[in-house]
């Protein structure tokens, strides 16, 4: 079934992206700092995120991957405790303090979350409400760009005679395809993906990860994992985080064979 | 050890359902005592005619201008409570998130005026009559009830709100809403059973209330046509029948009371079946 999905998928591209030399540095963060009143949760992180690569963040539970991933869309700002300190640079633009358009900012970014939350509308609706928030008015436009990002996900050929039912009714493994259609209808650069196949079964986690690698040719990724064997088979360049600080980071076959850290080292034996 | 863990469990399992029964019980038993007494006195021309000449002695007519009053005094006050509890919990629940004090303290201030006696708020809303140069009107009974039941509407809504799942929250920012669509599309959507619940707490509590609107909406044998008419009211209705001497007029308080408990009823099968269609597409 995940080949098909991946052959559907193949089928969109439409244009393959010429393959420049110089790789686009799409986010960078300098000297990241976040903190809680009483102990630090992020310490002085910087990241070069290139444009078209699955960037993997990888490293052991709690050490502040998914407030890395909220910081860049600022999600941070719904935890009034959380203060964030440092740059982040999205094309350029400031994105904790320039006079930035939040919710514009942040649908630059495509979230997916560790477990789907789907909004209580239907399946359609689900995608639509991107793009009404962006303004799109037009049916016809509305429809396409479901249908679109439905393909796009591989969902279309099971949703297409029920696209009016609640998303809620979908499987877990749908429901995070969903989100991940309804993510791309605001045409996002980059994709945020916390976790995202750690609620699914592996069926549903296979077909993620094949849509991942394909949605690369198109969004950056940046990619948030536990799963040792995932960050081997998806990644472009890993970063390896250890109690709020970037440990390591580098080409995955390099970093995997010789990793330069006692920590890394250990997280490898205990991974394997 | 097993033995005494078996009987443990059946003896809570027994507790927990002679009084989840009784309860029930109870609540059949109410029911059916005011129908049985008030299906006697209940006939079409009490509730569709007004009171007539004599008609507290056992003369001519019905109780159609208390069905009216606390209808019209119901409906709007719970319009009121709606239009200014739901943003006031949407308020509460996102924009003070900043500051949890604040929203602490508006919490417990909020759950303390649920909890004060009706009796204030109608002796409340007197003065406050008496202040606007207002009469005991249809207008200072909606005022008055609003005031008492909006704690209500605000403090059920805003529990419906703290129970929505924080990823969703998340994945409407993340797509770009602003705190606004955010709770207009996305919060409400989700948690309009919970909008349905408070609605019905309400208008529950502002139908069936007699002190609030004791003083400030009056009573009176017409139907009102205006805001600024005194109004009758089913409670009242039935105080005044049930301390009469007459027997006639006392079983007419129990149709009276009949009338108002198949109102409530109806109104919340109908809540609960437009919140039962709305509920279908949340997400867990
Ligand atoms: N809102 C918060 N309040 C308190 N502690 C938090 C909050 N957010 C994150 N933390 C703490 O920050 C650390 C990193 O969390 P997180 O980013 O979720 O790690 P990971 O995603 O790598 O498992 C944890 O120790 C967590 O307890
Ligand atoms: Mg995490």
């Amino acid at each position: 079934m995940y080949q098909e999905v991946c052959d559907n998928i193949e089928n969109l591209v439409v244009e393959p992206k010429v393959k420049r030399e110089e790789p686009t540095t799409v986010l960078k963060i300098s000297n990241l700092n976040v903190n809680l009143p009483n102990h630090p949760i992020l310490k002085n992180i910087n990241l070069e995120v290139q444009e078209n690569k699955i960037t993997v963040l990888l490293g052991p539970s709690g050490c502040g991957k998914t407030t890395l991933l909220k910081s860049i869309n600022r999600l941070t700002s719904l935890t009034p405790e959380l203060k964030v300190t440092g740059k982040i640079l999205i094309e350029g633009e400031d994105v904790l303090n320039g006079r930035t358009n939040i919710p514009e900012l942040r649908q630059k970014m495509g979230l997916l979350s560790q477990r789907p939350f789907p909004l209580p509308f239907s399946i359609y609706k689900n995608i639509a409400y991107g793009l009404k928030l962006k303004g799109v008015r037009d049916k016809n436009l509305i429809e396409y760009n479901v249908e679109k990002r439905l393909r796009e996900v591989g969902l279309w050929n099971e949703v297409k005679d029920r696209l009016n039912t609640p998303a809620s009714s979908l499987s877990i493994g749908q429901q995070q395809r969903l989100c991940l259609a309804r993510g791309l209808a605001v045409k996002p650069k980059i994709i945020l993906a916390d976790e995202p196949t750690s609620a699914l079964d592996p069926t549903s986690s296979k077909t993620i990860e094949c849509l991942l690698k394909e949605l690369k040719k198109h969004y950056t990724i940046i990619l948030v994992t536990h799963v040792l064997r995932q960050a081997v088979r998806l990644a472009d360049h890993v970063v390896f985080m250890y109690y709020g600080e970037i440990i390591e980071q580098g080409e995955p076959q390099e970093l995997f064979k010789h990793p330069k850290t006692e920590k890394l080292r250990n997280y490898l034996i205990d991974g394997n | 050890m097993r033995k005494r863990k078996n009987i443990e469990e059946k003896f809570f399992k027994s507790l927990s359902g002679l009084t989840t029964y009784s309860l029930i019980g109870i609540l059949l038993f109410i029911i059916a005592v005011v129908f049985y007494k008030g299906f006697n006195a209940l006939s079409f021309e009490m509730i569709f005619k007004p009171p007539e000449g004599g008609y507290y002695y056992g003369g001519e007519g019905g109780v159609l201008n208390a069905i009216a009053g606390s209808v019209y005094i119901a409906f709007g006050a719970t319009l009121i409570a709606v239009f200014i509890g739901i943003p006031a919990a949407l308020f509460i629940n996102i924009y003070l998130n900043r500051m949890k004090k604040v929203q602490n303290l508006f919490r417990y201030l909020l759950d303390a005026l649920w909890g004060i006696p009706s009796i204030v708020y109608g002796a409340f809303g007197f003065t406050l009559m008496l202040f606007m140069g207002l009469n005991a009107s249809l207008l200072a009974g909606i005022i008055t009830v609003s005031i008492l039941i909006t704690p209500i509407v605000v403090r059920t809504f805003d529990d419906v709100l703290c129970n929505i799942p924080k990823g969703l929250i998340e994945a409407s920012f993340a797509l770009g809403s602003t705190k606004t669509e955010t709770a207009f599309k996305i919060l409400i959507k989700q948690g309009f059973s919970g909008f349905i619940t408070a609605l019905l707490l309400s208008f529950g509590r502002g139908i069936g209330d007699a002190a609030s609107v004791l003083f400030t909406a009056g009573y009176t044998d017409l139907i009102p046509r205006n805001l600024d008419e005194p109004a009758a009211t089913l409670p009242l209705a039935i105080f005044f029948q049930l301390s009469s001497p007459i027997p006639v007029v006392r079983e007419r308080a129990y149709a009276a009371a009949t009338v108002l408990t198949i109102i409530i009823l109806s109104i919340s099968l109908v809540a609960r079946y437009i919140s039962g269609r709305n509920t279908f597409s949340n997400i867990k």
